[in-house]
This record gives C-alpha cells, sequence and structure tokens, in this order.
C-alpha cells in the first residue's frame, strides 16, 4: 500500500468525524481558560515524553518505555470531555493518558525511576501506573485488555445506578484481538456508558495496518455490531474534544455505546530503543506536519489571542514542573526487600 | 564432531531452518516474525529463505494464531507459532488446554498435534509483571502436552529439531536472558530426544537439578561450592514433560542429597512435582531432606532489585547445597 491511497487522511473522515474538525476550528468557540488547559495537557505530555525518552537514555529508567509523541491530542481531548468520577482504562502506551487524566507528575517520574514514591511504589513500571482512587483503571502490557476492563468499570456503575462513562483507550493493534468483539459486544447489548477510543496509528510494533486487516477504518468494526461509531482527526485535539463530548452525551442519555477511531501517527518507533526506520518519510512528515501539541498551542495563540512570551512562560512552567518531578524522585528511597518479602507472604 | 560457539537464538534458527528445508510442512506464524525476523531475531532471514506462505506475520491475536496452528496441525501441517512472551500465551490457553492436549485421546489414539509452540519467559530487566512469568507449571500440569526448557544453544538447537518430528503438541519455552549466550554446538545433523536429560557438571557430594536459565546460575554456584571443596552434580532435564526419572534417581542414589531450582513461583511448581517423585523412589537413600529453591509466591515486581529478590540467585542455590550437607544451620526453619 503507498502513501497516496492516505493523502489527506485526516481530512478524510467519516462525516460526523469532519463535522467535529470543522466546529473545532471556530473561532471564539471556546473560552480562552479552555484552551490554555488543552495546550498545557498537550504540552505536559510532550514535555514528559521527551524528558523521559532523556532519563532512559542516562539509564535511569529501566524495561519497557512506549512513547506517546505525536499522539498527545487524543489523551488531551477525550480527557477534557470527562467529568469526575468518570472511568478511563489504557495501553501500554499509557504516559499521556495518565497526564491528561490529572495525574502528580512527581509520582509518575518517581514510577518510572522504580521508587516507593510511585504511584505503584515502583512495582508496576511504565506498563502498570494505575490510579483506581481517580477511577483510572491503568495501563496494561496486554494489548487489548484494557477493553473488557473498561467495559467491566462501565457495568459496574450501572449496576450501582451511576451515569458515569467509562472510556478505554484501545488501539489499531487491539481491535484484531478477540477481546474487542467479545467486550464491545456486551457493551452493546447492555447499553452500557462506555467510549471506546481506537487510538489508530496505523501500526503495531513494525506491521502496517494494511497487513493486519483489509478494512483500516476500523470505526466500521462498531457499525458492523450496531455500535454508534465514528472516526476523528486523533492530532487535532479539539475535534477529539467535541467528538468526545457528543459520544458522552449519548452515553448519558442512555444510548451507548459509542465507538471512536481517532486517526494517528507515532513520531517515532514503537519503543524507546526502536528506531522505526520502517515509518515511511512522507507519511511522517505529514503527521508532524500536524502535530497536536502545535494545533494546541496555535488554537490558543489563534483563537484566543495568547501572545508568544504568554506561552513561553507556561512551558518554562511544565518544563519546570518535570524537573522538579526528577529532583524529588532522585531523592526518594526505593522498597526494602524485607518490606517485598512481607507483602508476598500476603499472597 | 566439529562444534563451533553460537548464540543460542541462531541455533534456534539453525533448527527451523533445516526442519524448514527438509520438510515442506513446517511454517511459522507469529508477530513481527517475517520481515523484522522476530524479537529476538530468531526467525531472520527466514523470510526470504522460504518465502511469505511459510513465514507469516500476524496481528496480535495469540487466541486466534494458536487455534490456527492447532488446526493446521490436526490437519498434518508442521506449523509453528511464535508467541512473543509466555504471557500472552494464555490468550490462547483453550486451545492449548482443551483442543490440543485433548485431541489425541478424544480421537481414541488416532489423531496427533504435531504443534510448536515457541515462547519465551523469565524475569529480565525490569520488564514487570506481565513480561517476567515463568509459566511451565501451568502446561506441565495439564496431560498431552510436550514440556521443553532449553538452557544452552545446543539443546535449543537439538531439542527444537525434534520437536518438528514427533507427534505431540510442544510448548517449547525459551528464555530472554538466554538468547544472546554463546555455546558450542555440534556440526551436522544434531537432534536430542525428548525425555534425555543432560548432566552439565559431574559431581559426588550433591545434585543440582536446573533448567533454563537457572541452569547457567547453577553452574556458577558449583563453581563457587568447588572453591569451598564442595563437589556438585547439575542434572538439566531439559524436557520437562516427559521427564527423565531414571537419570534423576541415579544421580540422587549416588550422592544422596538434592537441590531442585527454579525460577518459577515454588507454589504448584515442577520442583514440588520432582521432589514428590524423589521422595517416592528414594526416601531411605537420602540424606537430607530435598531443598526447593525457587520464585517468591508473589508476581514480579518492576524494580530491579525487588525482581532480583523475587527469583532465585546464585547465593541462594549455594546457601541450599550448603544446608543440605548440614554445613549451614540445621534447618530451613532456624535459619
Ligand atoms: C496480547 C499481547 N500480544 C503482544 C504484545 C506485544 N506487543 C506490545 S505492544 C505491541 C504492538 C501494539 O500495537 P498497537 O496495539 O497498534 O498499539 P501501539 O503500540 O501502536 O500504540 C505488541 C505486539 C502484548 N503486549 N500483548
Ligand atoms: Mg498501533
Amino acid at each position: 500500500m503507498t502513501f497516496s491511497r492516505n493523502e489527506g487522511e485526516t481530512e478524510n473522515l467519516s462525516v460526523l468525524g469532519r463535522e467535529m474538525s470543522a466546529r473545532a476550528s471556530k473561532k471564539n468557540a471556546y473560552s480562552q481558560e479552555f484552551l490554555e488547559k488543552i495546550f498545557r495537557t498537550a504540552f505536559k505530555i510532550r514535555t514528559f515524553e521527551t524528558e523521559g525518552i532523556k532519563l532512559y537514555r542516562q539509564g535511569l529508567i529501566r524495561g519497557y518505555f512506549h512513547p506517546y509523541l505525536g499522539q498527545e491530542g487524543i489523551a488531551t481531548g477525550v480527557c477534557a470531555a470527562l467529568k469526575e468520577g468518570d472511568y478511563i482504562a489504557s495501553t501500554h502506551r499509557g504516559h499521556g493518558h495518565c497526564i491528561a487524566w490529572g495525574a502528580d507528575v512527581n509520582k509518575m517520574v518517581a514510577e518510572l525511576l522504580q521508587k516507593d514514591t510511585g504511584y505503584c511504589r515502583g512495582y508496576g513500571g511504565s506498563m502498570h501506573i494505575a490510579d483506581i482512587s481517580v477511577g483510572n483503571l491503568g495501563a496494561n502490557g496486554i494489548v487489548g485488555a484494557g477493553t473488557p476492563l473498561g467495559v467491566g468499570a462501565a457495568l459496574a456503575a450501572q449496576v450501582r445506578g451511576s451515569d458515569a462513562v467509562t472510556v478505554t483507550f484501545t488501539t489499531d493493534g487491539a481491535s484484531n484481538n478477540g477481546t474487542f468483539l467479545e467486550s464491545l459486544n456486551l457493551a452493546a447489548i447492555w447499553n452500557l456508558n462506555f467510549i471506546l477510543v481506537i487510538e489508530n496509528n496505523q501500526y503495531a510494533v513494525s506491521t502496517r495496518i494494511e497487513e493486519s486487516t483489509r478494512e483500516t477504518d476500523l470505526y466500521k468494526r462498531g457499525t458492523a455490531i450496531g455500535v454508534e461509531s465514528h472516526q476523528v482527526d486523533g492530532n487535532d485535539p479539539l475535534a477529539v474534544y467535541e467528538m468526545t463530548l457528543k459520544a458522552a452525551e449519548t452515553c448519558r442519555a442512555g444510548k451507548g455505546p459509542v465507538l471512536i477511531e481517532a486517526k494517528t501517527f507515532r513520531h517515532m518507533g514503537h519503543h524507546v530503543n526502536d528506531p522505526g526506520k520502517y515509518m515511511p518519510e512522507d507519511k511522517l512528515a505529514y503527521y508532524m506536519a500536524r502535530d497536536p501539541v502545535d494545533r494546541a498551542r496555535a488554537s490558543l495563540r489563534e483563537m484566543a489571542d495568547v501572545d508568544d512570551a504568554t506561552i513561553a512562560a507556561i512551558e518554562a512552567e511544565i518544563a519546570e514542573e518535570f524537573e522538579k518531578a526528577v529532583e524529588f524522585s532522585k531523592q526518594s528511597g526505593e522498597v526494602t526487600a524485607e518490606e517485598f518479602r512481607a507483602f508476598a507472604a500476603t499472597y | 564432531m566439529a562444534e563451533r560457539e553460537i548464540m543460542y537464538r541462531d541455533a534456534l534458527r539453525e533448527a527451523l531452518d533445516e526442519e524448514m528445508a527438509a520438510n515442506q510442512e513446517v511454517f511459522i506464524i507469529g508477530e513481527g516474525i517475517a520481515e523484522r525476523g522476530g524479537s529476538y531475531k530468531v526467525t531472520e532471514g527466514l523470510l526470504a529463505k522460504y518465502g511469505p506462505g511459510r513465514v507469516r506475520d500476524t496481528p496480535i491475536a495469540e487466541a486466534g494464531m494458536i487455534g490456527v496452528g492447532v488446526g493446521a496441525a490436526i490437519a498434518g501441517a508442521r506449523p509453528v507459532v511464535e508467541i512473543l512472551y509466555v504471557d500472552f500465551a494464555m490468550l490462547g490457553m483453550d486451545m492449548i488446554v482443551n483442543q490440543a492436549a485433548k485431541f489425541r485421546l478424544m480421537t481414541g489414539g488416532d489423531g496427533r498435534v504435531p504443534f510448536v509452540m515457541r515462547t519465551q519467559g523469565g524475569t529480565g530487566g525490569g520488564v514487570a509483571a506481565q513480561h517476567s512469568q515463568s509459566l511451565e507449571a501451568l502446561f506441565y500440569h495439564i496431560p498431552g502436552l510436550r514440556v521443553v526448557m532449553p538452557s544452552t544453544p545446543a539443546d535449543a538447537k537439538g531439542l527444537l529439531k525434534y520437536a518438528l518430528r514427533q507427534q505431540d503438541p510442544v510448548m517449547f519455552l525459551e528464555h530472554k536472558h538466554l538468547y544472546m549466550t554463546k555455546g558450542p554446538v555440534p556440526d551436522g545433523e544434531h537432534v536430542i530426544e525428548f525425555g534425555v536429560g543432560d548432566i552439565k557438571r559431574a559431581g559426588t557430594d550433591v545434585t543440582v537439578i536446573a533448567w533454563s536459565n537457572m541452569l547457567p546460575r547453577t553452574l556458577k554456584a558449583a563453581e563457587e561450592l568447588e572453591a569451598q571443596g564442595i563437589s556438585v552434580e547439575v542434572i538439566d532435564p531439559r524436557t520437562l514433560v516427559p521427564l527423565d526419572r531414571e537419570m534423576i534417581l541415579k544421580s540422587v542414589l549416588k550422592t544422596r542429597r538434592v537441590v531442585i531450582v527454579q525460577e518459577a513461583n515454588r507454589r504448584g511448581g515442577v520442583a514440588s512435582d520432582i521432589a514428590s517423585i524423589i521422595q517416592e523412589e528414594a526416601f531411605y537413600d537420602l540424606d537430607a531432606p530435598v531443598e526447593i529453591v525457587a520464585g517468591l509466591d508473589i508476581p514480579v515486581p518492576f524494580n530491579l532489585a525487588l525482581e532480583a529478590a523475587s527469583v532465585p540467585q546464585q547465593e541462594d542455590v549455594v546457601a541450599a547445597v550448603r544446608r543440605s550437607l548440614h554445613l549451614n544451620a540445621i534447618s530451613k526453619a532456624a535459619e
């Protein structure tokens, strides 16, 4: 498959997706405060990943590290449309979802550095950050596992009589896994408040999506089993926000679940040590030119007339927050072997 | 016969290559195994040699991959399904446990399932709870499955070649730490039958049974103990099913003391089963209780120091051997 088929792919979306892109580009549609929040979130994720990669290269982070670079618009837009009391479930590429959900950067960095002060006390690491106290069911090392877990949270909410919505962030890769159909179908027959967001970055490690499915428009999978399904430009945080807002409304009106396919692309390889040489340069350039963080910045500048100096100050503040988190983590201790053995005794 | 020093992953590739050349029915499916050559480079070059019909990439669909592998095997082909991590094989357990393992009996003995699942397990480098497990006991428990856990390049090659010539479903469990280890591998045809253990080091005072990545660790412990004047015999069963009971019992009768080392957590593990076989067959010939050195009964943590604390280390093997010689405190409880 050559690039030509995908030319203009983020403009060539399902009907509602194009509508959302249009709505998201209207001047005066959003408050300055809101646009600043969107930019802050996207930029914070960008900072976390670029700086985190540096820590990895210094040998301070071990194990897996799957950067969310290039996909920031999705977590940012989705989480901005949700409410307190809602749930999210994430993937192996989960840092962005945590940050957009409002996670404490100190505790995230500390987790990556295996420290006692991390979200999982250093037991979990990058692929397992969770915070159930705020409805974050967590990242996951098993591709596809977040979908049934998210549907489960939506089921719990329904049984409890709550109108909470659950979003599972999933992937193009996971959409070929049996868990996808089994759990989305359960959500459908029970009208659960469930939104499945497929982050279609068009690769599973080095395997192109065209090699793993005949129908690369993944939203059609939902349509086939009676689930309202749409496509959105995943590199446009505001369009993602609009789409999710609408999906959440649909759910809270008792008409869920909803499937959203967000088209996007990674900025680099699958994980820190993957140079990603297999990613076609022209396609990468196409998505780089539609960088979600740049777009969030441009929205703030152009829709709310915020000047460059103010934006630079926001960026500096976020960079400093990360530096402080690294300091905090370096000064933190690790769980001791004795404590670990005592924990093991409870198993 | 001449020998060369090659890596474990290269030895595995040689086995696949030779068997694919010899038998048109052998084919491989897995995630990123074709163009990319697999995460551990085991299948590198095979796509170019055997083409996309026999070296196929799959979507992320473990239940499906394992299932179609079992189906193809029932239909007489010789599929090799590569599962990136043994942890992910859990998605395909119905096909392994209810289909592959049962088919022969359910067909009155006629139906055979020459299916090979290659995968890898074990701890290594902070890949955390869902990518670090040693799950051999799950497969060991299921009648109908062969369980193979090679520790050296030569064993990896010889056993994989045998796996591709026999008739039953094989769980071929490699270890993520072993792929880059080097060892001598004989030139030319090299096949190792299942159920034949190997004495990796001869000794007279204590028998230590270990497999997979615990084997190199145990050999180091044996060296350390030799310096203390203790002679350790190290036995690698190489296949857990079938198990070379004869070799184990022969060694036990000679040394009268046994330590079993497994990376998997202890509860319900293979080591416990081997210990029960030994006490049943050789209770009156033992001079000390059978020692088991195993992982802690808890998921593997991300933190590297805790990861190390969760599985047996060289010093744990040394301590167990010394205990069995009554050189430490009298009993484990007294320690
Ligand atoms: C069940 C399972 N199979 C395989 C893997 C190994 N693996 C981790 S990430 C990945 C690729 C994932 O691609 P995709 O699902 O599209 O997510 P992306 O990495 O593109 O975000 C694979 C194969 C896994 N973690 N879990
Ligand atoms: Mg993908």
